[in-house]
C-alpha cells in the first residue's frame, strides 16, 4: 500500500431527477499508483466520468456524491473546503475534457488560457509565466508555440486545441492528470499523435495517468493497467496483459469477443452482446450485467464478490468464486463454465 | 454475390463545391472544394465502404447522391438513369429506391411521432400500404425484423434506447422497400456493445432484401468488417479504392497507409509491434485514379 497516489472506497454517486433518483455510481473502489497509466474502459452510462468528476468534486446538484471515501496521497478530499480544493485542482491533479472544441474560451488568446493557469497556481510574473507557456506548447509538439500563444482558439485544428488542453493540465506539473475521453472527437490520424504525446509524456513526466475511454484499442496502446466499468459499478481489473489475454468477466470477455477480429477476412459474422445496458433510474438487484450474460445463474441476483483471479487481477463475478460453483451448480440452468476470451 | 454486368450506382467526376465567401456583388470570393472529382461505382448487391478523416468529404458524396445537395459538376447515375438532371417529380421514384440512415439516432427521429406514424411517413410520401389495417401488420413485421417487438408499435422515440432508436431509423429506412440504402455513419454513435448487433442485423437484411449499401464511417476496423470494396477519400477526392482485404493487406498510397497504421488494434502485444506511418510523409500532387492490378486503383503521379 505504499505506492498509492489515489485511492476511491466504496463510492456512491447519484443524481437526483425527476423521475427519482439515478445510482450512476454504485460503490466503486479503485487506486491509481504513483506514475501508473491506468485505463478505465466502459460504454455510456457505465459511471466511469462522473467517477472522474467526483474525484475532482465536480459533482454539482442534483448530484451528489452520497457515500464513499477518496484519498489522494494519503489525504481524504472528501468535504474539504472549497479554498483548499483550489490548491489540488487544476495544480496537482489535472483534467482533459472530450471536446476541444468547446473546452476552450473562444474570445481568449491560447497564451492566456495557459499563463493564467501558471500565475494562479505557481505565482509566477507575467513575462515568465508567458515563457513557460511557449515552453509547455513546446512540449506538447505545438510547432512555432512563440506565434501560437497569440492566437484565438478557432485559428487551431481539433488536435492542436486538444495539445493546447493537455498542456494546461501539464503545466502545473500535477500528480495525477484525469484524461477523459481524450481524442474520441478527434480523427485516427491525429488520435494516434495525441496518444503518442502521452505515451511520451509517461516517460518524460512523472504524473500518474487516468485515461477514461471506451475504446478498447487506445487502452491497448498506452495502459498499463485496465479496469472496466459496468453499470456503475467496477467488473474487472487486472494488468492490461491479463484483462486482453486471460479476461474473467464474461462483460470484458463478450466486449472482446464483439470486435471485428483483425487478419479474419471480412464479413465474417460477430459475436455482440446480446441486450442493453440497464437502466439506472431502476438499478437491478445484484449483478448489473445479468440480464445480457450468457453464464447468468440464479445467484446472480445477489451481488458477486470481487475475488482475486491473479496478479493484480480481480473479477466480481460468481463464476470465479470457487466456493459458490461447487454449491450453486444444481440450481443453475444456463452455466456455462470459463469463457475463452478474445 | 454482386452482379458483374451493371453497377447499380455510378459516380462519376462529381464535384461539390461551397461558396464560403461572397463580395458586395454576390460574387464568390472563396470556396470550399469539399468533393472535388470523385468517381466509383457500386454494384448490385455489394457493400461499398468510404472512409476518411473529418472534412474528407465523405458524407457530402452520399448528400449528393441523394440529391440532398445540389451538385457543382459531375453526373450520379443510378440503375443508368442520370440523377442529375431529373426535377422534382421524377426524382421522386428514385427517392423511394434510394434511402439513408444517419449517425444519431437522437435527433433523426421526430419526437412527436410514436414508431408506427415514424414508420409509416415515407409509406404516406410514396403511397405504399394505404389500408390502415394492412399497414399497421406490415410495420410490425418490420420491428421485428430489426429486433423489436410489435408492442412498441405506440411508443415515441425518447423511451427508446440509443441502439433501439437506430433500429427504428432501419426500419423507417427500409419501409419503402428501397434497393440502395446510404448508411452515414450509422454505428458510431451507439454503445460498443451494442454496435455489433447492429452490424449483424445490417449485413442479414442485406442478404435477405438484396439491397446495396454505401457505408460511410470512420471507424476503419468495421468498415472492412461489412464491405465488399473501400474508397479512401483525402481532401475531396479518392485516393485508392480496392476489394476491403486487399487494400488493408496492401495499401499503396501513402495516406492509405498512414492511416490504416493510425487504428489502435484491442491487443496490447500487437500495438508494441505496429509501425506506424506518419499522414505528412505524403505530399504530392492530386493524381487521377489509375488501375495498378485487377480492381485496386491508386492515384499516385
Amino acid at each position: 500500500m505504499k505506492n498509492r497516489l489515489l485511492e476511491v472506497e466504496n463510492l456512491h454517486v447519484s443524481f437526483h431527477t425527476r423521475e427519482g433518483e439515478v445510482q450512476a455510481v454504485r460503490g466503486v473502489s479503485l487506486h491509481i499508483d504513483h506514475g501508473e497509466t491506468v485505463g478505465i474502459v466502459g460504454e455510456s452510462g457505465s459511471g466511469k466520468s462522473v467517477t472522474a468528476k467526483a474525484i475532482l468534486s465536480l459533482i454539482a446538484p442534483p448530484g451528489e456524491i452520497t457515500h464513499g471515501d477518496i484519498r489522494f496521497a494519503g489525504e481524504s478530499l472528501r468535504g474539504i473546503p472549497e479554498r483548499k480544493w483550489r490548491t489540488i485542482r487544476g495544480n496537482r491533479i489535472a483534467m482533459v475534457f472530450q471536446d476541444p472544441m468547446t473546452s476552450l474560451n473562444p474570445v481568449k488568446r491560447v497564451g492566456d488560457h495557459l499563463t493564467e493557469v501558471i500565475r494562479r497556481h505557481r505565482g509566477l510574473g507575467r513575462r515568465e509565466a508567458l515563457a513557460e507557456a511557449v515552453e509547455m506548447l513546446r512540449l506538447v509538439g505545438i510547432p512555432e508555440p512563440e506565434l501560437r500563444v497569440r492566437q484565438y482558439p478557432h485559428e487551431l485544428s481539433g488536435g492542436m486545441r486538444q495539445r493546447v488542453m493537455i498542456a494546461m493540465a501539464l503545466s502545473c506539473r500535477p500528480e495525477l492528470l484525469i484524461a477523459d475521453e481524450p481524442t474520441t472527437a478527434l480523427d485516427v490520424t491525429i488520435q494516434a499523435q495525441i496518444l503518442d504525446l502521452l505515451k511520451e509524456l509517461k516517460a518524460k513526466t512523472s504524473a500518474a495517468i487516468a485515461l477514461i475511454t471506451h475504446d478498447l484499442g487506445v487502452v491497448a496502446q498506452v495502459c498499463s493497467r485496465v479496469i472496466v466499468m459496468y453499470g456503475g459499478m467496477v467488473m474487472e481489473e487486472g494488468p492490461v496483459e491479463e484483462i486482453f489475454y486471460r479476461p474473467k468477466h464474461p462483460y470484458t470477455q463478450g466486449l472482446l469477443r464483439s470486435l471485428p477480429k483483425r487478419g479474419g477476412s471480412s464479413r465474417e459474422r460477430l459475436s455482440p452482446i446480446e441486450g442493453s445496458p440497464p437502466d439506472l433510474r431502476s438499478a437491478p438487484k445484484g449483478c448489473p450485467f445479468r440480464d445480457r450474460c450468457p453464464h447468468a445463474m440464479a445467484k446472480c441476483g445477489t451481488m458477486p464478490p470481487m475475488v482475486e483471479v491473479g496478479e493484480g487481477h480481480r473479477a466480481m463475478c460468481w463464476l470465479n468464486d470457487t466456493d459458490a460453483q461447487s454449491d450453486d451448480h444444481a440450481g443453475s440452468g444456463t452455466e456455462g463454465g470459463e469463457g475463452n476470451g478474445g | 454475390m454482386a452482379d458483374e454486368a451493371r453497377p447499380l450506382v455510378e459516380v462519376r467526376g462529381l464535384k461539390k463545391h461551397f461558396v464560403k465567401g461572397r463580395d458586395i456583388w454576390g460574387r464568390p470570393t472563396s470556396v470550399l472544394r469539399a468533393v472535388d472529382g470523385v468517381s466509383f461505382h457500386i454494384r448490385k448487391g455489394e457493400t461499398f465502404g468510404l472512409v476518411g478523416e473529418s472534412g474528407s468529404g465523405k458524407s457530402t458524396v452520399g448528400r449528393c447522391i441523394l440529391r440532398l445537395y445540389d451538385y457543382t459538376d459531375g453526373e450520379v447515375r443510378f440503375d443508368g438513369q442520370d440523377l442529375s438532371r431529373l426535377g422534382d417529380k421524377q426524382l421522386k421514384p428514385f427517392r423511394r429506391r434510394i434511402q439513408s440512415i444517419f449517425q444519431d439516432p437522437y435527433s433523426s427521429l421526430n419526437p412527436g411521432m410514436n414508431v408506427l406514424e415514424l414508420i409509416g411517413e415515407p409509406m404516406n410520401i410514396h403511397g405504399l400500404y394505404p389500408g390502415k389495417e394492412e399497414r399497421a401488420e406490415v410495420i410490425a413485421g418490420l420491428l421485428e425484423k430489426v429486433g423489436l417487438k410489435r408492442d412498441h408499435l405506440y411508443r415515441y422515440p425518447h423511451e427508446f434506447s440509443g441502439g433501439q432508436r437506430q433500429r427504428i431509423s432501419i426500419a423507417r429506412a427500409l419501409s419503402v422497400r428501397p434497393e440502395f440504402v446510404i448508411c452515414d455513419e450509422p454505428i458510431s454513435a451507439l454503445d460498443v456493445s451494442v454496435q455489433a448487433q447492429v452490424v449483424n442485423m445490417l449485413e442479414d437484411l442485406q442478404d435477405e432484401f438484396g439491397l446495396t449499401y454505401l457505408f460511410i464511417a470512420h471507424d476503419l476496423a468495421m468498415v472492412r468488417h461489412i464491405s465488399d470494396r473501400i474508397g479512401v477519400m483525402y481532401r475531396g477526392r479518392l485516393v485508392e479504392v480496392a476489394d476491403s482485404d486487399e487494400l488493408y493487406d496492401n495499401p499503396l498510397h501513402p495516406y492509405t497507409q498512414a492511416l490504416l497504421s493510425a487504428i489502435p488494434v484491442p491487443d496490447p502485444r500487437a500495438e508494441i509491434r505496429r509501425i506506424r506511418y506518419e499522414p505528412h510523409d505524403w505530399t504530392g500532387e492530386p493524381a487521377e485514379l489509375r488501375e495498378v492490378s485487377p480492381g485496386h486503383f491508386v492515384a499516385l503521379s
